[in-house]
């Protein structure tokens, strides 16, 4: 699977250098539709963030340049009002001469040669951290768009679709599939349930879907879930089980199933397409772009599309060792020419592709006053992969009957009040006594 | 308990530690629309796990995910037989 190498430096430059076989106009209206000036001018009502810069607006609709206007007089420091008939050549000059350092518009097909306009952007994506706050994670471009290559759907018929939120990495990869191929992708909105998705996606005839396992498999469970009728199922976040990837082949016999290695920090390692958990073994070592090699246990991966560096308090954390390959943290297993994934060598849990470290759920546990100590671990769900399950430890045994129940509701009660959903303990089990490893930390096995 | 009842009894104090308000449990009733979400759902075979001592999403790599509640309590007391069947041959 070799990537040729990619020459744009940005979604702009990609957009304007590797035109739509349809015309511009196509993409306008297919894939920047919902993205209107007003949008924009009303994302920057709060921040004042155009305060003191010299704006040059170019609308087509005289509605939105009015709204502009109205907008950025008083905040900015000059405003240059393009007229609808300017021809886009005069623009260069005019951004030069004007000391333009902003352009509010809705097009996206500017010829600017300005350097001040050109610089390699920075994506900063959060994960999740081990105390709870989140982990920042420095992408480009160039490594976002590493695994897109030419394995990339063109064409106005491909019609993507994400369960995904486009703000996490699995997500993106799916816009910036559908921007750069110039598709159209169908997105969820905030808090729209699963089932009115899937309507939607039927509707608007989506090709290609993906997903974590989980969110697959809610979206079987659902009864809209033959609404759709994809060409392309892609799971990735969440080890594939044999259970999801046949429930899928029996559901949607005419799609292509695969299910890819990648995360925040990686990139997308690989995928697999031969309906079978796992991966095969003779990708292992195996000559390519993407190099994968096991040691120690774990999974790991050199790649374009690996993460650049951490940001933030992370900083001074690697992400890749000496030979720039990057540590998944997932522990696979070989059995015969396969290998298996077993799960995470941090403890970390995976719960339908969202992770929680388990200290954080034992802190909010442990803030109850009759609990001595707490374990946390991952246990294995059908559902969503794995779930959060807590043993728990009492400073006096419970009196027979009654009390441990109440002290489970308060318990679950802390949780509810300091963490998000899924890091909630799905069972919570009283123990006399937890066992400790070398150093005196727990012992967390699965 | 019957498996039916486990599986209500368990779906109410769900809903209940969520503080969300179930509609009428009928068998037709679409299981994500029980008041609880995947997450809901996945919680609750965990807790059934606990309760009957059995899950049967795990016991095959074949499963068809339930879409309604009555699909859910069938694949239980389906799985809940064939156990009592296979224990009854062991013996």
């Amino acid at each position: 699977m070799s990537t040729p190498p990619n020459p744009a430096r940005s979604i702009r430059d990609w957009l304007t250098s590797r035109p739509a076989a349809a015309g511009p106009e196509r993409f306008l209206r297919g894939a920047t539709a919902d993205v209107s000036l007003t949008r924009l001018i009303d994302s920057m009502r709060d921040g004042a963030r155009l305060a003191g810069r010299s704006v040059l607006v170019v609308a087509r609709d005289q509605l939105d340049a009015a709204l502009a206007l109205i907008e950025l007089d008083g905040t900015a420091r000059r405003l240059i009002l393009a007229t609808p008939d300017l021809p886009s050549e005069h623009l260069p000059a005019l951004v030069a001469d004007a000391d333009v350092d902003t352009i509010v518009s809705e097009r996206h097909d500017f010829p600017i040669s300005d350097s001040r306009f050109l610089m390699p952007t920075e994506w900063v994506l959060l994960t999740s951290g081990t105390s709870g706050a989140p982990k920042m994670v420095v992408h480009t471009f160039a490594s976002l768009t590493a695994p897109i290559g030419h394995s990339l759907a063109q064409g106005a018929d491909v019609v993507w679709g994400t369960f995904y939120d486009i703000r996490r990495y699995g997500g993106l990869q799916i816009l910036l599939r559908a921007v750069l191929g110039h598709g159209s992708l169908v997105l969820s909105g905030a808090g729209e349930p699963v089932g009115d998705y899937l309507a939607r996606l039927g509707a608007h005839g989506a090709t290609h879907i993906s997903g974590t396992p989980s969110h697959w498999r809610r979206a079987l469970m659902s009864p809209n879930a033959r609404a759709i009728a994809p060409r392309y199922i892609r799971l990735s976040g969440e080890i594939a089980d044999q259970g999801i990837l046949n429930a899928l082949r029996s559901f949607y016999p005419g799609a292509v199933i695969s299910h890819a290695f990648a995360s925040t920090e990686a990139g997308v390692g690989f995928e697999v397409s031969d309906g079978l958990e796992g991966f095969p073994a003779s990708m292992v070592d195996a000559a390519g772009d993407v190099p994968i090699r096991v040691d120690d246990g774990s999974l790991r991966i050199r790649s374009a599309g690996n993460a650049v560096r951490y940001l933030g308090g992370e900083q001074q954390a690697r992400l890749a060792d000496a030979d720039g390959f990057v540590d998944t943290g997932d522990i696979v297993e070989r059995r015969g020419d396969r290998y298996y994934f077993l799960g995470r060598r941090s403890g970390l849990i995976n719960v339908g592709g969202l992770k929680v470290y388990p200290e954080e759920v034992e802190a909010a546990i442990n803030r109850h006053p009759a609990v001595r100590m707490s374990m946390v671990r991952s246990a294995r769900s059908a559902l969503t992969g794995s779930l959060v399950a807590a043993e728990v430890v009492l400073k006096k045994e419970p009196a027979a009957g009654g009390r441990s129940v109440d002290f489970k509701r308060e318990i679950l009660q802390i949780c509810h009040d300091s963490l998000a959903p899924h890091k909630i303990p799905a069972t919570i089990r009283f123990v006399p006594s937890l066992e400790m490893a070398a150093a005196g930390k727990l012992a967390r096995h699965a | 308990m019957s498996v039916r009842a486990a599986v209500i009894s368990q779906i109410e104090q769900i809903a209940d530690e969520d503080r969300k308000s179930l509609p009428p449990l009928t068998d037709d009733l679409a299981l994500l629309d029980s008041g609880l979400d995947s997450l809901g759902v996945a919680i609750l075979v965990a807790r059934l796990e606990e309760v009957l001592g059995f899950d049967p999403f795990t016991e095959s790599d074949d499963v068809a995910y339930p879409v309604t509640l009555g699909d859910f309590i069938r694949f239980y007391e389906h799985a809940s037989e064939s156990r009592t069947v296979d224990s009854g041959l062991a013996h």
